[in-house]
C-alpha cells in the first residue's frame, strides 16, 4: 500500500510541474504580450517595465524562478493588469468564496447521485427507477450555464424567492442557486453510475449467498453490496470534481458571487496572462491532488487492486 | 435456412460428397446469406424507438441549419433600426416583421444568428470527434500494440495530460493566440481524444493475441500494417460508439467557452453565446432571446446522447441487460 501510494506521489509531482512549464511555454510562444499597446512605448519605458517583471532575463531563469516561487513560497507573481496587485492577492479573495459552494456541491452531486442511484437500483423496475432513469437521462444535458439562467428565471422573475446573485457572506439563500445549476447534471451522471453498478453487484453469487443464509435487504445491501458498487462511482470522482472546479468560473460570471472565476475570465479579456496561469496552476494542483486522494481511496476499497 | 447450414457442417461422411454439398450450399449463398455484425447492429439500433426518434430529431436539426437561412430575410448582422429601440415590444418572434425567432439584444435577427449558433456547434462536436477518433485511435492501436515500455510511457503522458483540468487550458490557447474557429478546433483537438486513446489501448490489448493477429505475424506481415488492417476494423465498433458520445460533449466544451464571451468572435455566433446574451437580458421581458437557443441546444444534445446510447445497445451487445 505504501509503495503504490509512493509510486502514485511520483507520478503527479512530475505532472504539476510539467503543466507548470507547459503553461510558462504558451505564455513565452504567445504573439503579443499584455505590454504590446496601440500606442508603441519608448523603448527605455519598455525595457523598464521588462525588468521590474523580470522578463529581461533569460527565459530558463524566468521560468526557474518562476517554479522555485509557486513550490517554495507559494508565489504566483504580480499581476500584468493591476500595478497594485498580486496574483495570490486575487486568488486570496475569490478562493474561499469558490471553494465554499464548489465544496457542497461536489458534496450534493456525489450523495444525492449515490442516494438516488442506490434506491433505484434497489427499486429495480418500479416507477421510482423509471422516473431515476428518465430523469437523469435528460438532466445529463443541463450543464450549469443552461441551468442558471433557468434557475434564475423560475426562482427570482417568476416566484421572487431566491436573490439573483450576489454573495452576501454566503447566506443559504444566496448559495441554493448556485450548488443547484452547478449540481445538477452531476447529480444525473453519478445516479446512473450508482444504478448501474448496483444492479450488478446484486446479481452476483456473492450477494445471493448473503441473502440465501437470510440475511435481512438492509443488511445485504449496507453491509455487502455497498463497498464493491461504490467502486465506479469513487473513480468518477476526479472528473467531478475538475466540472466542479470548471463549472464554478461560470457560477462566479453569471451569479456574480466574487469567487475566482470573474477575476479569470476578467484576466482572459485583458490578456493577464500571469492571473491566468496562477489559476490554471493552482486548479491544476488542486486536481492533482484530489486524483492522488481518489487513486489511494480506490486501492483502500478494492483489494484487487495491487501495482 | 441455418439449419441446412449446420448439417453440412457435421455431416462429413464422404470426402466428394461433402465438397459436392459446399459447391450447393455456396450457390444457395445468395439465399441464405449470412447477417454481419453491421447489419445485426442495424436492425437493433431501428428497432430502438428512443434511438430511431433522436435521430430523427437530429436529422430535422441538421435540415433546419441547412434550409433555413433560405427563408431568412435577414443577415446575422443586419441591425433593424426600425425596431431596434424598442425590442421588448417590437422585438418578438413574428411572421410578419421576418423576424421568425425576433431580435437579439442589438436589435439582429434570432432567426439567421440561431442557424448558425447551431451551425457552429454541430460543426465543433463533428470536428472534435474525428480529430479524436482520427489521433486517439492511432495512439491507442499503437501505444496497445507495441507494449512495453513504449505503452507505458505513451500511457503515462496521457494519464498527465488527463488529470489537467483541459477547460483552463483551451481557454489560454484561445486567449494566447487568436480567438478563431481554428484555434478552437485545435484546443478541442487538444484534449478530445485523450479518453479515446484510452479506450483503444484496453481494445486493442485484448485483439493482440488473438489467432488471426498470430497468423498475420506468421505471414510475415508488418506491425503498423497489422495495426491498420487487422487491428483498427475490429476496433470501430467500440471507436463509433465513443465518437457518438463525444460530439455532444464537445458541444458542451464549445457552448461552455462562448458562454464566458472567450470563444468564436462576433459577428459568428455559437449556442453558448447566444445562451449567455439570453441570459443576460433575461429581466427585461424577452424570453425568446434565451427560449431558441436553449431549445436547439437541448433538442441537439439530447438527441446525440439517445443516438449514442442506440448505438452501443446495437454495436455492443454483451452491455444490453
Amino acid at each position: 500500500m505504501t509503495a503504490y501510494i509512493v509510486r502514485r506521489v511520483l507520478v503527479a509531482v512530475p505532472t504539476l510541474v510539467i503543466l507548470i512549464f507547459a503553461c510558462f511555454f504558451l505564455m513565452q510562444v504567445a504573439p503579443g504580450g499584455p505590454f504590446t499597446s496601440e500606442r508603441p512605448l519608448p523603448p527605455q519605458v519598455l525595457a523598464n517595465i521588462e525588468a521590474r517583471y523580470g522578463l529581461d532575463q533569460p527565459l530558463w531563469k524566468q521560468m526557474w524562478d518562476y517554479l522555485v516561487g509557486i513550490v517554495t513560497r507559494f508565489d504566483f507573481g504580480p499581476s500584468f493588469a493591476y500595478r497594485d496587485r498580486d496574483v495570490n492577492d486575487i486568488i486570496a479573495q475569490g478562493f474561499p468564496v469558490t471553494l465554499t459552494y464548489g465544496l457542497i456541491s461536489f458534496a450534493v452531486a456525489t450523495f444525492a447521485g449515490m442516494g438516488i442511484g442506490v434506491a433505484a437500483a434497489v427499486r429495480h423496475n418500479t416507477w421510482l427507477d423509471y422516473i431515476a432513469v428518465g430523469a437523469t437521462f435528460s438532466a445529463q444535458a443541463l450543464p450549469n450555464f443552461v441551468m442558471a439562467p433557468i434557475l434564475v428565471i423560475v426562482f427570482t422573475w417568476q416566484l421572487g424567492w431566491l436573490p439573483g446573485g450576489g454573495w452576501n457572506g454566503g447566506q443559504w439563500q444566496y448559495l441554493v442557486m448556485p450548488v443547484i445549476a452547478l449540481s445538477t447534471s452531476y447529480v444525473a451522471s453519478i445516479t446512473r453510475i450508482t444504478r448501474s453498478s448496483m444492479l450488478e453487484t446484486l446479481n452476483s453469487d456473492f450477494i445471493r449467498t448473503a441473502r440465501a443464509k437470510g440475511l435481512p435487504e438492509h443488511r445485504v445491501i449496507w453491509r455487502h453490496a455497498m463497498k464493491p458498487a461504490m467502486l465506479p462511482v469513487v473513480s468518477y470522482l476526479g472528473p467531478t470534481f475538475v466540472a466542479m472546479i470548471t463549472g464554478s468560473v461560470v457560477i462566479d460570471v453569471y451569479f456574480s458571487t466574487g469567487g475566482i472565476g470573474r477575476a479569470y475570465v476578467d484576466s482572459a479579456l485583458n490578456r493577464d496572462y500571469a492571473v491566468m496561469l496562477g489559476v490554471t496552476i493552482l486548479y491544476g494542483g488542486l486536481t492533482v491532488l484530489f486524483n492522488l486522494l481518489v487513486d489511494v481511496a480506490y486501492a483502500w476499497l478494492d483489494p484487487k487492486i495491487r501495482y | 435456412m441455418p439449419g441446412s447450414i449446420r448439417r453440412y457442417g457435421t455431416e462429413m461422411v464422404h470426402r466428394t460428397e461433402q465438397s459436392e454439398r459446399i459447391i450447393e450450399a455456396l450457390a444457395e449463398g445468395e439465399a441464405i446469406r449470412g447477417r454481419s455484425l453491421w447489419e445485426d447492429a442495424r436492425r437493433r439500433f431501428f428497432r430502438n424507438n428512443a434511438a430511431v426518434g433522436a435521430l430523427i430529431c437530429l436529422g430535422l436539426v441538421l435540415l433546419f441549419t441547412v434550409v433555413g437561412p433560405l427563408f431568412s430575410q435577414w443577415s446575422i448582422e443586419e441591425i433593424d433600426w426600425a425596431r431596434m429601440g424598442d425590442i421588448a415590444t417590437e422585438g418578438h418572434p413574428s411572421v410578419e416583421s421576418g423576424h421568425y425567432f425576433g431580435l437579439d439584444g442589438l436589435g439582429r435577427d434570432l432567426y439567421a444568428r440561431t442557424i448558425q449558433a447551431t451551425r457552429t456547434s454541430l460543426i465543433v462536436g463533428v470536428i472534435g470527434a474525428f480529430v479524436a477518433v482520427v489521433i486517439g485511435t492511432l495512439y491507442g492501436a499503437f501505444a496497445g500494440f507495441v507494449g512495453g515500455w513504449v505503452d507505458n510511457v505513451m500511457m503515462r503522458a496521457v494519464d498527465v495530460l488527463i488529470s489537467i483540468p483541459y477547460m483552463f487550458i483551451i481557454i489560454l490557447l484561445m486567449v494566447m493566440f487568436e480567438r478563431s474557429f481554428f484555434m478552437l478546433f485545435v484546443g478541442i483537438g487538444i484534449v478530445s481524444w485523450l479518453d479515446m486513446s484510452r479506450i483503444v489501448r484496453g481494445q486493442t490489448l485484448s485483439l493482440k493475441n488473438r489467432e488471426f493477429v498470430e497468423a498475420a505475424t506468421t505471414a510475415g506481415v508488418g506491425r503498423f500494417t497489422i495495426i491498420l488492417r487487422h487491428i483498427i476494423p475490429n476496433l470501430l465498433g467500440i471507436v463509433v460508439v465513443y465518437a457518438t458520445l463525444l460530439v455532444p460533449l464537445m458541444i458542451l466544451v464549445e457552448s461552455f467557452i462562448s458562454f464566458l464571451g472567450l470563444g468564436v468572435q462576433e459577428p459568428n455566433t455559437s449556442l453558448g453565446a447566444l445562451i449567455s446574451e439570453g441570459a443576460g437580458t433575461v429581466l427585461y421581458g424577452t424570453p425568446w432571446q434565451i427560449a431558441c437557443p436553449i431549445f436547439f441546444f437541448l433538442v441537439t444534445i439530447i438527441s446525440l446522447f439517445f443516438v449514442g446510447d442506440g448505438l452501443r445497445d446495437a454495436l455492443d451487445p454483451k452491455d444490453r441487460g
